[in-house]
């Protein structure tokens, strides 16, 4: 369809870091001081603002007050996580939030102190901050280290591996320019895979014009989780999948009005409903959605009557992460002072930050795949990881890179030629099908809402349902194949869809083998609405001749915890 | 909700285009304009590196989107986020950015 001519470019490099956000850039910086030679970041967009710490973050929600360990850290992740948490994972993270903390603060970033110059805590484990510029702090210390290369704008999209002495190992990846007719074919001892999450999976809150107004990154589009998937590499409890509670329209945070004026959750009657349900962010939004079905709703945080001076603090504070919401408060002519704000579920994501989807790595971050390792929202095992938490992982991986080219030598795999030009060019060689890469992921969406839990159904869903998803996701995994494109931004937004639907088809999959419902609104199993003794297990998948392999592994307890057979 | 970009003000440096996390920025005939005005997050990264306030944010009529928009002035540490309300009044709200959020 496009008259796009593709020339390849090949790399060579020792680390090779796929995705600038938080955990991407804090590993190069690591990686930059630790000298194990050349590193190189790929960013789809620029690592400046990119990620979902683009419009900058309200809180730090992982940090360990005077008085308190690392150890409650991990125990209150486990409680929230109904026990499907990798304690090994948990705790070496953990160990490390209050030291990132801090250098975060060196680099610059505002965090709010008491008079005797300690952090002002909100809770125990969450500190106050300024964090509208945190990525470009994090982008200048990315940019300060000689020894690291940032290739911005560029899309990897497939991971290479090869047997090596007769161990597959991971020997590089394969991209494109979302703005030039490249192709980047990039060679690397090491890996580490850093792409974020995924959003966009299910038909969001605002359907229509403001669709990407959601509450994680729609430019997130699980693309780790699907490379890693297509590679062969292990994924765990993608079933665990994350909903937000959120203002409703702007999908602005509720956390900043529910602790921070002590507003109470509210139906259309007045009446307080979270003392009903509960406040974990399960229970919280589990409420909201019971008291509109029994037809109590809307529903709101009732912020009516909070002084005039909370209000300008409200209005600044969301000026500072989700603008979005300040506007719609000036623009009605009501502030919080003078209605509540009304509150709705999002739909669900798969993000490892949040809950516990994502890669299957051991207690260094690597892989199943030797060479291959993960941190941030992308790897799973350890729920509540937050900014510090991913930047923890960044800092883990980095050190196990460090210690995997030393243990493991440089081997010189031969220089393959990657062969990836054709792949990209059979879009731009396709007839128009008459079904762009837009109508597929309105599809998707689609399908995924209706048939896989989403906010259509209430977050239930059932195996007649997934059975249903399935089939029309597999539909729509072979017109992405045959989809048109006119340049290289249709072939970013192609091949994102394509990401969406792998991970789609694990986590349906991962809904299928949870025969229980163990974390209410994440996870509605209709067939099975309790939970069950026989699932405090992990359910891991991996791709085996083209089929995926469900693997129900036993809990690891204990601090570490090396790759094992199934 | 979305963004424009004011096509008069606009200098055409690119540092909006380089910004955005979505690549959803594009020069056209020296002015950037945004190719996909559906698939804007809203991060107001273009406008905070807009040296010229020419970024306009607005709410989308599906968000409770009125008519009014917001841009940003710079002053050193502060932004003056100026919201233009549909009648021509505007409002002003000043944010320290070495100020850390209270809440």
């Amino acid at each position: 369809m496009g008259d796009v001519k593709l020339v390849t470019k090949t790399i060579r490099t020792d680390v090779l870091i796929i995705g600038g956000g938080t955990a991407g850039c804090y590993a190069a910086i690591r990686l930059g001081e630790a000298s194990v030679g050349r590193i190189l970041l790929v960013e789809k967009a620029n690592i400046r603002r990119s990620g979902c710490l683009a419009a900058g973050v309200n809180a730090l929600n992982a940090y360990i007050s005077k008085g308190h360990v690392p150890r409650d850290y991990v125990e209150y992740a486990r409680t929230d996580g109904e026990g499907i948490v990798r304690e090994d994972l948990l705790l070496t993270m953990s160990e490390r939030l209050n030291h990132v903390t801090e250098d975060l603060e060196k680099r610059g970033l505002v965090i709010l102190k008491d008079e005797k110059g300690e952090y002002v805590t909100r809770g125990w484990r969450n500190v106050k901050i300024n964090g509208e510029n945190i990525k470009p702090l994090l982008a200048e210390g990315v940019e300060a280290q000689k020894k690291v290369e940032v290739l911005n704008h560029v899309n990897i999209t497939d991971l290479k591996t090869k047997e090596v002495d007769g161990e597959k190992r991971v020997i590089g990846a394969v991209g494109f320019s979302v703005r030039e007719p490249y192709v980047y074919e990039i060679q690397a001892e090491a890996v580490l895979m850093a792409t974020g999450g995924a959003a966009g999976l299910y038909r969001p809150n605002n359907p229509g014009f403001s669709r990407h107004k959601m509450w994680y990154s729609p430019f997130n589009t699980g693309a780790g989780f699907a490379m890693g998937f297509e590679a062969g590499a292990e994924m765990t409890t993608f079933e665990n999948r994350f909903v937000a509670l959120r203002c409703k329209d702007t999908i602005a945070p509720t956390g900043t009005i529910a602790q921070g004026v002590g507003a109470k959750q509210v139906n259309a009657r007045g009446e307080v409903y979270e003392t009903t349900y509960g406040i974990t962010t399960p229970q919280r939004i589990y409420g909201t959605v019971e008291e509109n079905r029994k037809g109590n709703g809307p529903c709101y945080l009732d912020t009516k009557g909070i002084t005039k001076t909370a209000e300008e603090d409200l209005l600044k504070a969301y000026l500072n992460m989700a603008p979005a919401q300040t506007l719609k408060w000036i623009e009605s002519g009501k502030g919080p002072s003078d209605e509540g704000v009304e509150i709705e579920g999002t739909e669900p994501y798969v993000v490892g930050g949040h809950t516990a989807s994502g890669f299957w790595v051991d207690t260094n971050r690597m892989t199943t795949i030797p060479g291959l390792f993960a941190a941030g929202d992308v790897a799973g095992g350890s729920p509540q990881k937050y900014v510090t938490g991913a930047l923890a992982e960044g800092e883990i991986a980095a050190e196990s890179i460090v210690r995997y080219l030393r243990e493991k030598g440089r081997k010189k795999v031969a220089a393959d030629f990657f062969s990836q030009e054709k792949a990209y060019a059979r879009h731009f060689a396709a007839e128009d099908s008459g079904y762009t890469w837009q109508d597929l992921e309105e599809a998707m969406q689609k399908v995924m809402d209706e048939y896989a839990g989403g906010i259509a159904t209430d977050y239930r869903y059932n195996e007649s349902r997934l059975a249903l998803a399935k089939e029309k996701i597999r539909g729509l995994q072979e017109l992405i194949r045959e989809a048109p494109a006119g340049d290289m931004f249709d072939l970013l937004h192609i091949y994102e869809v394509r990401e969406r639907l792998t991970v789609c088809r694990i986590l349906i999959e991962h809904l299928l083998a949870r025969k229980e419902t163990r974390w209410h609104i994440f996870g509605e199993n209709a067939d099975h609405p309790k939970k069950s003794e026989e699932f405090e297990i992990y359910v891991n998948s991996r791709l085996e001749k083209g089929k995926i392999q469900i693997l129900r592994r036993p809990l690891v307890k204990g601090e570490s915890y090396e790759h094992q057979d199934p | 909700m979305s963004i424009r970009i004011h096509k008069e003000s606009c200098i055409g440096c690119g540092r909006c285009i380089e910004a955005c996390p979505g690549n959803l920025i594009g020069l056209m005939e020296g002015k950037a304009k945004i190719l996909i005005p559906e698939d804007c997050w809203g991060c107001t990264s273009c406008l905070k590196e807009c040296p010229v306030g020419a970024v306009a944010y607005y709410l989308g009529a599906d968000m409770g989107g009125r008519g009014a928009v917001m841009s940003i002035e710079k002053e050193k540490e502060i932004y003056h986020w100026k919201i233009h309300m549909p009648k021509g009044e505007i409002k002003v709200i000043s944010v320290n950015r070495k100020n850390a959020n209270q809440y």
